[in-house]
């Protein structure tokens, strides 16, 4: 097909546009790029993407294999088998629920398989509670798979395509884990443009695992036992996977861009008002719809301050965003998760993001916090006590040897 | 408009879930048509799947994607122009199962904010349930019963459009009514909605309602604890045992004490009358009653808790007695005071209130069989007293 041709069918076949939640966009775009295998096990807040899935399948507008598993451990199992056959598979859980799926997580990576997960944040329980917390998903951070953290349902929705487009590279060949906080994307329906099927067949070609399929044409067995004389070089081939999944996801946004229209600048990490920024405030997921809305209003009082969200936790852009954030005075880091006992009690992002500083010549201040645990909501005087404790490091020059928590009672 | 209006849905768990959610669509779909930028969601922290447990869902019209930001991680706005409840008993109070209190249904309403109710009683009584807020509002009725409409085994009987559009009547900010019809026939594919509510915007009045005026009660409140003051280990000290009831010179009976902090009263729209009378003490209201609602007075008899109460009506289908326990519609009562206390006060007088009780107990309805109900209905009640603005 020649350019012009390609253009008029785009022009024919324009994006719709839906009222619809993050967890069900990740469903759309499930039927759009005709996933083979889902497996679902119900679990709040991620079950309203099975049911999305349930009803589009009930509609006669989705073919897939949908399996109810009988536990989210066998969940996982299933979808994980089904990628190792050449299906392209889909998955998600929550909270307790993707913990309990652990074993089959833990050796999705090294099988090289490809599954798609969406992670509808939600606290672990005990206390029995749904909110948003990042702990879940970060349990799973050092195993392998690809993590990223979305703030709209249209991300949602575009960057369901773009992780099967990186995961099923054959120079990645791992799985994906895209997080949507509970409640605020999985729970809130807003307008979201639906592309049409043409132009997702054009930016993902079909799966397939070539020579590492399993089928009796290709007889294969996949993970026989092995002893220390063979591990390290395993590890080591799925470390170089997800070094090449760098790489990948660069090339996949900007096929992203040219085909669907969207730019998301660099994929592993947003910026918002950090060109003339002196502090700036990082974190992940829907946090940053409070820290833009006072951003904005600190603007206006004549305070330089900006925003860096980190899309991509895995692979980590250590590079570029430490060559970023050691342009400013100080730089404060919300997690909306914990990592009890660890250097300045601090949460997980917070020290992933001074270990990517460390290797710059220049080291800002690194001022911690710890919020918005349970799905508590991260109001606008919170940001700014985030941003005044981020300015007080500037100030003083030094980084505070703890980490403070933001609106909890004491 | 140049700024960001909040609609909250207070519904029924499970019922009117699908009510609510198709509410709020159909006010962001609408606002859509003019430009604006919407979101519509539920209140995460309810369990609407529960049967009749009071429940919130919202929709945010806002001029442009960075006026809604605020809106997009939060549970609920802070303050809203317009509250809907399709359950006019809602208006007592709403006590969600998340445990945030009893929350009055126009506690969100901003000032000169509209709430919109459907029922069947006239605006004055609906007013007398209202707990009194310090600025003024308007109430804004759709006669109707309360509709079940959404849910998959009742018809249809247009309360989602009848609610729509009276909105651009009550709030022209929000919506033009020219939108939000085209958005009904957009989202329904079906004229009789349009024409439903083109006659709902025509028929709308609003009352306005004073500072003060309602139910003067203090709704009940708590203080949650900071992290230094808690017990750890994610415990909480059991409930204490009860006492014996003290009514006059008698001491005797049970009350269990109960849970000073949920309550769930307000997930009634019946509650049993029990005539003392007839009770022939068989204990099993007391032993069947899900909430442990009953307390066993010095007689032996049992008196309803109308705080613990939440009308499931296990009690009068099990009382042996005709006409011993009776559930009654919501409407008729005022308070929760002890029916056993009124009785020992005054037996004639408590008799009396009785038989007026049973004698004017209208079931409770929900949705509509057949064409034409509805009007009879509303024809029946009497309803639609016209407004004063």
């Amino acid at each position: 097909m020649d350019a012009e041709s390609t253009t008029a069918v785009k022009v024919a076949a324009a994006e719709q546009e839906a009222l619809i939640s993050g967890s069900e966009a990740v469903a759309v775009a499930s039927k759009l790029m005709d996933v083979d295998v889902i497996t679902a096990y119900p679990i709040r807040p991620y079950d309203t993407m099975m049911q999305f899935i349930a009803k589009q399948i009930a509609n006669g507008e989705q073919d897939a294999e949908y399996v109810v598993a009988e536990s989210e451990h066998s969940q996982f199992e299933i979808a994980k088998h089904a990628s190792a056959v050449g299906a392209r598979a889909l998955c998600g859980s929550s909270g307790v629920g993707w913990c309990y799926a652990f074993e089959a997580i833990a050796v999705t990576p090294a099988l090289r398989l490809p599954l798609v997960a969406m992670v509808g944040n939600r606290a672990l329980d005990d206390p029995g509670a749904f909110g948003t917390e990042h702990n879940d998903a970060l349990a799973a951070r050092d195993l392998g798979w690809m993590h990223v953290w979305v703030d709209t349902a249209q991300e949602a929705l575009d960057t369901t395509l773009i992780a099967y487009r990186v995961a099923e590279d054959r120079r990645v060949l791992l799985p994906c884990a895209i997080s949507t906080d509970g409640a605020f994307l999985t729970h809130s329906q807003s307008l979201v443009k639906i592309p049409p099927k043409s132009w997702v067949g054009e930016f993902l070609p079909p799966y397939s695992r070539g020579n590492l399929v399993l089928h009796p044409d290709n007889p294969i067995t996949i993970a026989p036992q092995v002893n220390e004389d063979w591990l390290m070089e395993i590890r080591r081939q799925t470390d170089q996977a997800m070094r090449n999944a760098r790489g990948v996801l660069e090339e996949a946004y900007r096929d992203f861009r040219r085909i669907f229209g969207r730019d998301y600048g660099t994929p592993f990490f947003e910026e918002y008002h950090t060109d003339d920024a002196e502090i700036v405030l990082v974190g992940m997921g829907t946090l940053s719809m409070p820290v833009r809305v006072a951003v904005r209003k600190l603007r206006e009082e004549g305070q330089k301050v900006g925003f860096v969200r980190i899309r991509w936790f895995r692979p980590f852009d250590h590079e570029r965003l430490g060559a970023l954030l050691s342009r400013f005075q100080a730089v404060g880091v919300a997690d909306r998760d914990f990592s009890m006992g660890s250097p300045y009690n601090s949460g997980v992002l917070a020290n992933e993001v001074r270990a990517a500083v460390y290797g710059q010549p220049k080291h800002p201040p690194i001022v911690s916090f710890i919020t918005g645990l349970g799905g508590r909501e991260v109001t606008i005087p919170s940001v700014r006590e985030m941003f005044d404790h981020t300015r007080e490091a500037a100030e003083t020059g030094t980084s505070p040897t703890d980490t403070r928590w933001i609106g909890v009672r004491a | 408009m140049a700024r960001t209006i909040s609609v909250e849905v207070v519904y029924r768990g499970i019922f009117q879930k699908t009510l609510a959610k198709n509410i709020c669509r159909g006010i962001v779909l609408a606002a859509r048509r003019e430009g604006k930028s919407g979101i519509a969601f539920g209140r995460y922290g309810d369990s609407p799947e529960r049967n009749g447990v009071p429940a919130k869902n919202f929709a945010i019209v806002a001029p442009n994607e960075e006026e809604l930001q605020l809106s997009m991680a939060q549970y609920e706005p802070a303050e809203t122009d317009i509250t809907i409840t399709a359950d006019d008993m809602l208006c007592k109070g709403v006590e969600s199962w998340a445990w945030y209190g009893l929350e009055p249904i126009n506690e969100k309403l901003r000032e000169n904010g509209t709430l919109v109710v459907t029922s069947t009683l006239p605006a004055q009584e609906i007013i007398k349930f209202c707990h009194t807020k310090t600025t003024p509002y308007r109430l804004a009725m759709i006669p109707g019963i309360p509709s079940f409409s959404g849910l998959w085994v009742y018809k249809d009987d247009h309360t989602d459009v009848r609610i729509l559009g009276a909105l651009p009547k009550v709030c022209p900010d929000l919506v033009t009514l020219d939108s939000m019809l085209r958005a009904i026939k957009d989202e329904w594919k079906d004229d009789l909605k349009v024409t439903s509510a083109r006659r709902s915007y025509e028929q709308t009045v609003a009352h306005s309602v004073g500072p003060g005026e309602g139910n003067p009660e203090v709704p009940y409140t708590f203080d949650l604890p900071g992290w230094t003051k808690m017990r750890e280990g994610v415990t909480i000290e059991g409930i204490p045992l009860g006492e014996p009831i003290k009514f006059g010179d008698q001491i005797g009976g049970y009350r269990p004490a109960r849970n000073p902090y949920f309550k769930k009263f307000s997930t009634r729209t019946m509650r049993p009358v029990i005539d003392f009378d007839k009770c022939v003490k068989c204990t099993l209201c007391w032993l069947q009653c899900p909430d442990a609602c009953f307390d066993v007075t010095p007689e032996q008899t049992y008196d309803l808790n109308a705080e613990a109460c939440c009308g499931c009506g296990v009690c009068s289908a099990v009382c042996p007695v005709s006409g011993c326990i009776t559930m009654v519609n919501e409407a008729a009562f005022h308070d929760n005071k002890s029916q056993w206390e009124a009785y020992k006060t005054d037996r004639q007088a408590y008799a009396s209130w009785v038989k007026q009780r049973i004698a004017n107990q209208p079931e409770r309805s929900h949705g509509f069989r057949y064409r034409g109900q509805y009007e009879e209905q509303v024809a029946r009640a009497g309803a639609g007293d016209g407004g004063d603005d």
